[in-house]
């Protein structure tokens, strides 16, 4: 080790993958992954959104799994839960709506409103 | 790819020692069948300290803690927590004060009431893994020493924070660092304790299991504050993990140039080794503890001159203990104000307890000092099972003493606990019910001292040998009310004139149950009788006329004791019982009874 900011760059790189250890609040991507969620292809979206989430460099994000939301139909159902607990659901995820999602909703903070369960059920 | 979730496996001897290693091969197992393995992170880390529990595990970002997991549970979390996001409700812990299920585990009582500096890490990073340790502000502490203060200031802070050796002793920490800094020589060393001896201590195991790299990086500050480059680590060979971890760890530093030559560019060396001890309780003591690195046979010396002045081959140096050493970093990283902040003004900071005996919730705790005793037994430790009353706590292992029901309102601090006759040791806690029999327990502690006694000064070597034999003597039902005073008189005299701590403080088990507990010494010697029916040749059982007669109780005598026929009152003879207390332990309507108000009357009356 030869300084102090060496110390840190090493710090900073090895805190991401312990993040989810000590998160406080952020915001929550709850994906539906029970039998019908998985067979929809839940699973390839989930993985994406590891990879953008990573690729971006977001903080204080928490990516998980749920059981079914009852919408089995609109499979794959990801919901994306805010600090201030305002929900939005989006259905029939595949994995090229992710980076979108990723994109204008997580970073940019615009809702996907042609993506969300009510606009599709319609 | 980032990882969804991570499995926290306890590492910790005793979930080991349960089978956590075999339950981690089998998520590694299960986890690649299912294709998930890329996805899900498994740690094994150091102990939760719940062990009571284990074995434990908590899975992230939910925080959900399982509990006594088996091997054949690991396919049923994979298949609906992990697959299917449903957490494992049959599995998640209790809270054994309210037996209520508790989803998230820093709900736990257990948790909620401690203070976690010495155990920052235990349990929440892999102790295999030194980046976890980084990026929890690992060696940032030693970065910022050696770059920006000077070895003065770096004791003038120790001094500041009123860090005091939690090996026992409760020496100040800086005040120690000073003397060793203040001798001058140019070989001086470093050494951390972490021969932990008392029965029913596993504070300084856990440390080294779960956070290696705490004691390394203080032990380098520890280094560069008194001006030593080498250290050692004098550890117990029979810490199997705790020995190969801290080796690991070693290794790792040195990888990183953490430990060794010119570290963070400032000039300073500094290498580290671990010696191993054989397991003598009297190395425990520091002079014994260099006699033994030397390679010679470790007995203490007189003091002066301190290890300080002339300490291992000669030269000075500076022992602490692994506890205190894993204090340090967190002194620097967050200031010797802060530590002050926490604890008592003349006990500052926290103190790691090892909680056993007749406990719910056996496990290692940290509180800050200033806690009280019934806070650290009823609301950390679960109180007492099976609805037995209080009798007694033993802390500081065979070196304490007992504290009564009375003083269990007083804050523990370092003072306060040898204002009781007892002391802090390095953090024993055993807690005794009814069913304890003081006078065994004294005489169990003063069987291990005699055993650890080294030989080498008489009162030490033969006094305790000669109480012990008095003690025999009274639970053998042959003791005399002259014996309690001979015990008495011994037992001051061995404290005065032992050589070194251990002979010290071997008398004081004995010393402070016949203080508090005087009458249960008098009715063993002059009633003849163990009222928690413990001492053999002092109780009696019989069979209480509530007998269902099961026979379960004479199916279960290994003597052949107890007669009776199907449906009928048993009887048991006495002159054939061994008072084992199988039958009562078999008894399902509780009818045998080793109450001396019960037998007494069957037998007189």
């Amino acid at each position: 080790m030869k300084s102090l900011e060496d110390l840190k760059i090493l710090r900073d790189q090895a805190k991401k993958t312990m993040e989810m250890r000590y998160l406080s609040g952020g915001i929550r991507i709850q994906i539906g992954m029970a039998t019908c969620g998985i067979a929809a292809g839940a699973r390839p979206v989930l993985n994406r959104f590891l990879e953008e989430v990573a690729t971006h460099k977001l903080n204080n994000i928490v990516i998980t799994q749920v059981g079914c939301m009852g919408e089995c139909a609109f499979e794959p159902i990801v919901e994306i839960v805010e600090n201030d607990g305002t929900k939005t659901v989006y259905a029939k995820v595949s994995e090229r709506m992710v980076s979108e999602i990723v994109e204008e909703h997580l970073i940019a903070g615009h809702r996907l409103e042609r993506y969300t369960l009510g606009s599709i059920k319609r | 790819m980032l990882e969804r979730m991570q499995i926290l496996i306890c590492g910790g001897t005793g979930c080991l020692s349960s089978h956590s290693k075999e339950i981690r091969n089998e998520f590694d197992k299960i986890l690649t069948e299912m294709n998930l393995k890329e996805e899900v992170g498994l740690v094994m880390t150091g102990c939760f300290g719940l062990c009571e529990k284990g074995p434990v595990i908590i899975v992230y970002p939910d925080e959900i803690f399982y509990s006594h997991v088996h091997k054949d549970d690991v396919k049923d979390i994979c298949e609906e927590h992990i697959l299917k996001g449903r957490p494992l409700d049959r599995l998640i812990v209790r809270d054994p004060v309210d037996k209520q299920k508790v989803k998230n585990f820093s709900e736990l009582k257990f948790y909620s009431k401690q203070r976690r500096i010495a155990l920052r890490n235990c349990g929440n990073i892999n102790p295999l893994d030194i980046n976890e340790y980084i990026a929890k502000d690992g060696y940032l502490a030693l970065g910022q020493v050696l770059t920006t203060m000077t070895p003065l200031q770096t004791i003038e802070e120790m001094k500041k924070s009123g860090l005091r050796g939690r090996g026992g002793g409760g020496f100040p920490t800086g005040l120690k660092w000073e003397f060793a800094s203040k001798s001058i020589d140019p070989q001086k060393y470093v050494i951390c304790n972490a021969d932990e001896g008392d029965p029913g201590a596993f504070m300084d195991r856990a440390v080294l299991e779960g956070d290696p790299h705490s004691v390394i990086e203080a032990m380098a500050i520890c280094g560069y504050a008194i001006g030593a480059n080498q250290g050692y680590v004098y550890v117990r060979a029979e810490y199997p993990v705790a020995v190969e971890r801290l080796n690991y760890a070693i290794d790792q530093a040195k990888s990183l140039n953490l430990i060794g030559k010119n570290i963070f560019n400032s000039g300073f060396d500094f290498d580290l080794e671990i010696r191993l001890g054989a397991g003598a309780f009297v190395c425990g003591e520091e002079t014994a503890l260099m006699a033994s690195i030397e390679g010679n046979r470790g007995m203490p010396r007189l003091k002066p001159p301190f290890p300080a002045v002339k300490g291992l081959w000669g030269h000075p140096t500076n022992v602490n203990n692994v506890e205190t050493f894993a204090n340090v970093p967190v002194i620097y990283l967050k200031g010797a104000d802060w530590f002050k902040s926490i604890g008592t003004t003349k006990s500052s900071g926290t103190k790691v307890f090892a909680l056993g005996g007749k406990i719910a919730n056996t496990g290692l705790l940290e509180v800050p000092m200033g806690t009280t005793l019934r806070e650290v037994i009823y609301d950390i430790g679960g109180g007492i099972p099976n609805k037995r009353k209080f009798k007694a706590v033993q802390t500081g292992g065979p070196s304490g003493g007992c504290i009564t029901e009375e003083s269990l309102d007083t804050p523990i601090d370092f003072d306060n606990l040898i204002a009781l006759g007892s002391m802090m040791g390095s953090g024993g806690m055993i807690v005794m019910d009814e069913d304890n029999c003081m006078v065994d327990v004294a005489r169990f502690y003063l069987d291990f001292t005699v055993d650890e006694s080294c030989g080498k000064c008489t009162p030490c070597r033969e006094g305790t040998r000669r109480m012990l034999d008095i003690l025999n003597k009274i639970c053998a039902g042959d003791g005399t009310l002259e014996d309690l005073d001979t015990l008495e008189s011994l037992g001051n005299m061995i404290k005065d004139t032992s050589l070194c701590g251990l002979g010290q403080t071997a008398p004081n088990p004995v010393l402070s149950t016949l203080k508090h507990f005087r009458e249960e010494y008098v009715q063993h010697v002059v009633d003849k009788v163990c009222k928690a029916g413990v001492c053999p040749a002092l109780t009696n059982y019989v069979i209480l006329d509530k007998c269902i007669g099961c026979t379960k109780c004479s199916k279960n005598c290994p003597v052949n004791a107890i007669s009776g026929s199907v449906k009928q009152k048993h009887t048991i003879d006495l002159s054939i019982c061994i008072r084992c207390g199988a039958c009562k332990k078999a008894c399902p309507v509780n009818a045998i009874s080793s109450k001396p108000e019960d037998w007494s009357h069957e037998i007189h009356g």
